[in-house]
């Protein structure tokens, strides 16, 4: 079965507090030289089927109508490359 | 004949009851509406009411969006049937696109509820029209998820067409862009605001009674229509 990724973030210009509050504790966990952190959310799809041109255009149609908004949130899409198996060592 | 104001009820959505109460105590017959309702049971207006419809989860008004409910009332709003939607339900707005713009997290973090102090701006919708413009009422106010943003062309849009219909005095509760509490559509019949009228219309449990205008506007809108 192969997995598409579709990762959405607030678009730039949007205010990220929920960045902005773990940028400012990381000095506090010894973590230095941090100038920036913004949060976005990460959907992983397990696709039926090939993963073709037309199914990758419905995953860009779902991301555009309902896993981002469009007024506040950018998304890209691609196709998980085949990583380690399962199961396997880190 | 009295006027029948439907209120949708989500899972999860929290601000029903007290809905349904303003639209009898404003003179309405409040009418349940359930969110796989595809009928809207002859209503006149709905309301959708605050809350965390679905949880919130995916994003706040994100999957109420598409319940079966919303599909009937985004097709008789743009056809002009009055909606009204209170904080979770200015979400769900937003999500629908009836409304532009969106809602995100307040920019401190922390949950607001306080009594907030409003301009009336626009006494124009059908939301509005027993204010005067430049009116200025206190309601509460209660979320997470309140600071309105949109591209600075929408806001200036919004602003140059008095789309603006309510904004917060004495300080601004959670990054909302200029102070926006709450706007319309072009056309006056759909409203979404953050602040909750539906929490002062009785004096017993309300900080006042300046909330019921939102109600007793649609009803003799409806009326005269």
């Amino acid at each position: 079965m192969a997995r598409v990724v579709v990762d959405v973030m607030l678009k730039p210009e949007i205010l990220d507090p929920q960045g902005q509050a773990v940028q400012r504790a990381l000095p506090r966990l010894g973590f230095e030289g941090i100038t920036d952190v913004r949060q976005g959310k990460r959907f992983e799809l397990d696709v039926e089927g090939p993963v073709d041109d037309a199914a990758l255009a419905r995953v860009r149609e779902m991301a555009e109508t309902f896993l981002a908004n469009t007024v506040i949130e950018d998304f890209t899409v691609r196709v998980e490359a085949a990583g380690p198996q399962e199961g396997a060592p880190a | 004949m009295t006027t029948r104001i439907g209120v949708v009820t989500f899972p999860g959505s929290l601000d029903d009851a007290d809905a349904l109460r303003a639209v009898r105590i404003a003179g309405g017959e409040p009418v349940t509406l359930w969110h796989r309702d595809t009928d809207l049971h002859q209503v006149d207006a709905v309301v959708l009411p605050g809350g965390f419809s679905y949880g919130d989860y995916l994003r706040c008004g994100a999957i109420a969006r598409f319940s079966p409910v919303m599909g009937t009332v985004i097709e008789q709003a743009r056809a002009g049937m009055p909606v009204l939607g209170i904080c979770n339900g200015f979400q769900v707005l937003c999500e629908s696109h009836l409304l532009p713009g969106a809602l995100t997290r307040n920019d401190h973090l922390h949950f607001v509820c306080r009594d907030q102090r409003l301009t009336v701006e626009n006494a124009d919708t059908a939301w509005t029209r027993d204010y005067s413009a430049g009116q200025e009422i206190t309601v509460p106010l209660k979320n997470g998820e309140g600071g309105y943003v949109a591209d600075e062309r929408t806001l200036d849009e919004l602003e140059a067409e008095g789309r603006v219909v309510v904004r917060y005095l004495d300080g601004n509760p959670n990054g909302s862009r200029r102070d926006i509490a709450g706007i319309t559509n072009a056309a006056g019949n759909v409203v979404g605001l953050m602040p909750h009228p539906e929490h002062a219309v009785e004096t017993l449990t309300g900080p006042t009674t300046e909330g019921l205008p939102f109600f007793t506007s649609v009803l003799k809108q409806l009326v005269n229509a």
